[in-house]
């Protein structure tokens, strides 16, 4: 049994927050949610942009009283870097330096954040919000390791006729997302391995922010200047680089109360202690907020509708049995991006979405993916080819800790128009391939689609759907069912701004 | 692996030649109008791990050509299929294991083999072919069909096309039974189209004479109207045989569980009235005779706890006094070795023991299993849909209990998991009803006459109140 000590108590911590946050972004299934869920609801960012008070106060207050803590244990991507400095430490022992504060770069982050935030840049939001980051690597390259282990135990279960285990589709969601997600990790990686909580007191706009609170700290580790004899073992084992070992000083805006020096200290000269005396404020520094560039500028042109798509003919059958190959659905390009149902608009997502994709790895129906849009980058957008977004499924609402996505009900979900259908004509299946269908009018949840005489003045000819965009509410149930392929004849457009019918 | 076919080949053909001696010897000639069994011990063939004997099989004599044919069939519409390495997602069929099973049929008596070149993607033929070519021509029986179902094969030169490559498959220069396939499907007019109008018929028939033909007659499915109309031109076209749907639920309720099906009781009652041998498909439903909800299992087992649930199927249908061959399309060797035990000898149900039957088809009529005997006749679906997979997974869980009809009921939650969990391992998503269009380019092809597209928008309603939680 290991010694109770204050750095063991984090680690603990840290652990079981790190693992849990994980689980989150892997359990498909989404019962781990109703347990852990409020892992996510108490990450600083998603917690400020979801206005939600009481978390945000709670923050600062922990911190006030005893600094940085937060880095150390809740934050998912600073017990990341811990992981990587572990091994980082294994290869080469006393690795670290002491290093006067980059202020005015860290500073400038938090403006820029700022600015980010006010002007709605969702993209640039996302990219340095660091519990979003550390979802998309979870979401990218953890979550389809554990749906393949799943689907290997789905495999025996199916052999030994369980259905505890069913197998789901692994695919990937968006590749702009898993790069930037890939790029983040490695860098975080060769950084915190070589120097350990770089990114945290460089960039990191949520570590200067609490290390401004964590200055004012009730608690902290304090050097006994007449127990020291100014070995610097503190500061060779500091992966803050904060301890000013000459001078006795230890900058809290950057120490993250990891409390790895007071076990190295030999002369048991730092300990975690109240505070004593009053330390002057550094001075804060200012910096003008760039304009930012706001043109649309997409990443990646998606390509074009198809003229005419190639619908399956109905083959003249001469022989049983066999199945006929079925083509991917792809994409259309939509003029309005589809977002879920409570976001309640594409403004209100993108100004308060931090992209941590807990929305996209819970999406049971294959329907939300990361936006390759420059201006949404990374957010969630709904598309529906490999599923629809189904009546009785609030999962992404339940998860949002950014109020990018607000809880709804089920009830409230079969009245908000996230969208609606559009019909085209070129791809309907009663006019490509003569034959009866009016499966899209079959499974709309609320019955806004009609078949129709496709003739008006022969009621026998085939029907084809009219939609009654009145009460269609964009669910894209008509899109994925459509049998046209690749392309859909009908498909959804999203609306900028929900409405509730 | 090819030498080790031909080693196969050459120790079986010995082995077979062998054993054969032996059988014609021990046999005892059963003839058409009836069988004389009167063993009442359900011990030795009967038994479930008893050794079949290879000498035992009973056999039924064609009152024209005076084949003696075996009263088991092998139906060759569900040869055994292996993932083909070439191409992914498809299958090829397992040659080896075809093999095997046609010399462990012959070896223990069977010599009625029944194929189409509609069968297994049209394949059914040539592996039928190359696994009876392996043994000496006089020693089985080749059924097959002109199943020129599709109307672009209605034209005379392509029907006859469809004929004389059916020769080339089996590697054969006679058939010995030859169908006119599925009349009734389609009603008159496609039996006109197909058969009469291109004279196909009179070409059929005078290849009889020539002897290319041994025996010709047709399998009904469908319109009643042309199964009448064909009996009653019987003294024109002579039918040597008729092949028809009979088994103890379809006796007396086919009409019942489908207003356009027949009874099998008026069907075999008009061929025995013209003396005309019956050849029995579907004793065992594709199945469902044996995969049956398990207060039927229980029923039939306490009954005779020594005998397969299939077994009754097939004693059933092998009872009947004017029934040539009982037809079973055996994909895996314990189906084989199954209906050899219910076979060798056949030990005919008594009245009390049919009776007993009839009472238990008719609990059965009350579960609402979907008659579909997984012929893939509706196969391939253009839109892509595994239709015999989504109503087996339908039959399965309704045989299972596992289909939920209110959210109170005692097993809801495993049930609703199995259905669900089920169908998506059963069935791709892709091929799932939800998918069905309604086209009803299936319905027509369906021997059962099943209203497919009803039944899987049905099908298609119940999933969707189970994931909504709305049963």
């Amino acid at each position: 049994m290991k010694k109770f000590t204050l750095r063991n108590l984090r680690v603990a911590l840290a652990v079981v927050f790190f693992l849990s946050i994980t689980l989150l972004f892997l359990d498909f299934t989404g019962t781990v949610h109703a347990w852990l869920g409020w892992m996510a609801k108490i990450q600083f960012l998603p917690a400020l942009l979801a206005m939600n008070v009481a978390v945000v106060a709670g923050l600062v207050l922990m911190t006030l009283l005893f600094g940085r803590v937060y880095c150390s244990i809740i934050c998912p991507l600073g017990v990341m870097q811990d992981v990587f400095a572990w091994f980082g430490k294994k290869s080469k022992k006393h690795r670290y330096t002491y290093s006067p504060a980059k202020n005015v770069l860290r500073w400038l982050m938090v403006v820029l954040m700022g600015a980010a935030i006010i002007l709605g840049i969702g993209a640039f939001v996302a990219l340095f919000a660091p519990y979003s980051a550390y979802g998309r690597i979870a979401q990218s390259f953890l979550s389809p390791l554990w749906q393949w282990g799943n689907n290997l135990l789905a495999y025996w279960a199916e052999r030994r006729e369980s259905y505890a285990f069913y197998s789901v589709d692994v695919w990937m969601r968006g590749s702009v997302t898993m790069i930037v997600a890939g790029i983040t990790a490695v860098a975080l990686a060769v950084l915190a391995w070589r120097n350990g909580r770089t990114y945290c007191n460089t960039v990191c706009p949520v570590g200067t922010v609490l290390g401004f609170f964590a200055k004012f700290s009730l608690f902290r580790p304090v050097i006994d200047t007449s127990k020291c004899n100014g070995c610097g073992l503190c500061a060779r084992n500091c992966k803050a680089s904060c301890i000013d070992s000459k001078n006795h000083k230890i900058d809290y805006s950057r120490c993250v109360d990891c409390m790895d020096c007071i076990g190295k200290c030999s002369k048991r000269a730092i300990s975690y202690s109240l505070r004593t005396r009053q330390q002057p404020a550094e001075a804060l520094s200012g910096s003008e907020a760039p304009a930012i560039d706001s043109g649309r500028r997409r990443f990646f042109t998606i390509t074009a509708l198809a003229g005419t798509a190639a619908a399956m003919k109905a083959q003249d059958k001469v022989v049983d049995g066999g199945l006929a190959e079925i083509l991917d659905k792809k994409a259309p390009v939509r003029k309005t991006p589809v977002v879920p149902p409570g976001a309640q608009g594409i403004r209100n997502l993108t100004t308060h979405c931090t992209a941590c994709q807990l929305c996209v790895a819970v999406c049971p129906n294959g329907v939300l993916r990361p936006s390759a849009d420059f201006e949404r980058l990374m957010q969630p957008e709904s598309s529906y080819e490999r599923g629809y977004c189904r009546p009785e499924c609030t999962k992404c609402s339940d998860v949002c800790p950014a109020g990018a996505i607000k809880p709804i009900t089920v009830a409230d979900k079969s009245s908000i128009q996230i969208g609606h259908a559009v019909w085209v004509k070129e791809n309907c299946v009663p006019l490509t391939d003569g034959v009866e269908c009016g499966n899209c009018a079959r499974h709309c949840p609320v019955g806004a689609i009609q078949m129709v005489a496709s003739d008006p003045d022969n009621e026998g000819s085939l029907k084809i759907p009219v939609v009654n965009t009145e009460r269609c509410i964009g669910c894209g149930a008509c899109e994925n069912l459509c049998p046209a392929r690749p392309f859909s004849a009908i498909y959804v457009e999203g609306h900028e701004n929900h409405r509730t019918i | 692996m090819k030498k080790n076919i031909f080693n196969n080949k050459d120790i079986n053909r010995r082995e077979f030649l062998k054993r054969l001696g032996l059988g014609t010897a021990a046999v005892s000639a059963v003839s058409l109008a009836g069988c004389g069994t009167k063993q009442t011990t359900a011990s030795g063939s009967g038994n479930e791990l008893g050794e079949i004997p290879t000498d035992k099989m009973t056999y039924r004599v064609n009152p024209t050509t005076g084949d003696r044919v075996s009263v088991l069939g092998y139906g060759c519409m569900r040869w055994p299929t292996i993932p083909d390495p070439e191409h992914d997602g498809e299958d090829l069929i397992d040659q080896e294991t075809v093999n095997r099973l046609v010399d462990y049929a012959i070896e223990h008596g069977v010599n009625y083999f029944d194929t189409s070149p509609a069968y297994c993607k049209g394949r059914s033929e040539k592996a039928t072919g190359i696994a009876l070519s392996r043994h000496p021509r006089d020693k089985y029986f080749i059924a097959t069909k002109l199943s020129n179902f599709s109307p672009s094969t209605w034209s005379r030169e392509a029907s006859l096309e469809m004929y004389h490559n059916s020769f080339k498959e089996l590697q054969v220069d006679y058939i010995d039974y030859l169908l006119l396939h599925g009349i009734g499907m389609g009603g008159m007019e496609s039996l006109n189209g197909r058969y009469i109008d291109n004279g196909v018929l009179d070409y059929l028939l005078k290849e009889r004479e020539a002897g290319r033909i041994r025996n010709l007659g047709f399998s009904y499915h469908g319109d009643i109207e042309v199964f009448d109309y064909l009996l009653s031109q019987h003294d024109k076209y002579k039918w040597d045989f008729v092949q028809i749907q009979l088994n103890y639920l379809d006796w007396k309720h086919a009409r019942e569980l489908n207003p356009r099906n027949t009874d099998a009781e008026y069907l075999y009652g008009e061929l025995a009235s013209r003396n005309i041998p019956a050849v029995i498909m579907e004793p065992l439903l594709g199945g469902r005779l044996s995969n049956v909800p398990d207060h039927i299992v229980a029923r039939l087992r306490q009954q005779e706890p020594d005998r397969s649930v299939a077994s009754w199927a097939f004693r059933y249908a092998g009872t009947f006094p004017g029934v040539l061959t009982v037809l079973s399309g055996m994909t895996y060797m314990e189906h084989l070795q199954d209906n050899l035990r219910s076979y060798c000898p056949l030990q005919p149900l008594s009245d009390k023991e049919n009776e007993f039957l009839y009472e238990t088809a008719n609990l059965m009529v009350q579960y609402p299993t979907i008659p579909c005997n997984d012929c893939k006749y509706c196969m391939p679906c253009p839109y892509g849909l595994d239709i015999p997979g989504i109503l087996l997974h339908y039959n399965k869980c309704v045989n299972q209990g596992n289909v939920p009809e209110s959210s109170q009921a005692e097993n809801y939650r495993q049930a609703r998991q199995a259905f669900l969990v089920g169908y998506d391992r059963s069935v791709p998503r892709l091929r799932q009803a939800n998918h069905c269009i309604g086209c009803n380019q299936c319905s027509p092809h369906c021997p059962q006459n099943i209203n497919i597209p009803e039944q899987l928008h049905r099908i298609d309603n119940f999933v969707e109140e189970l994931k909504q939680g709305k049963v």
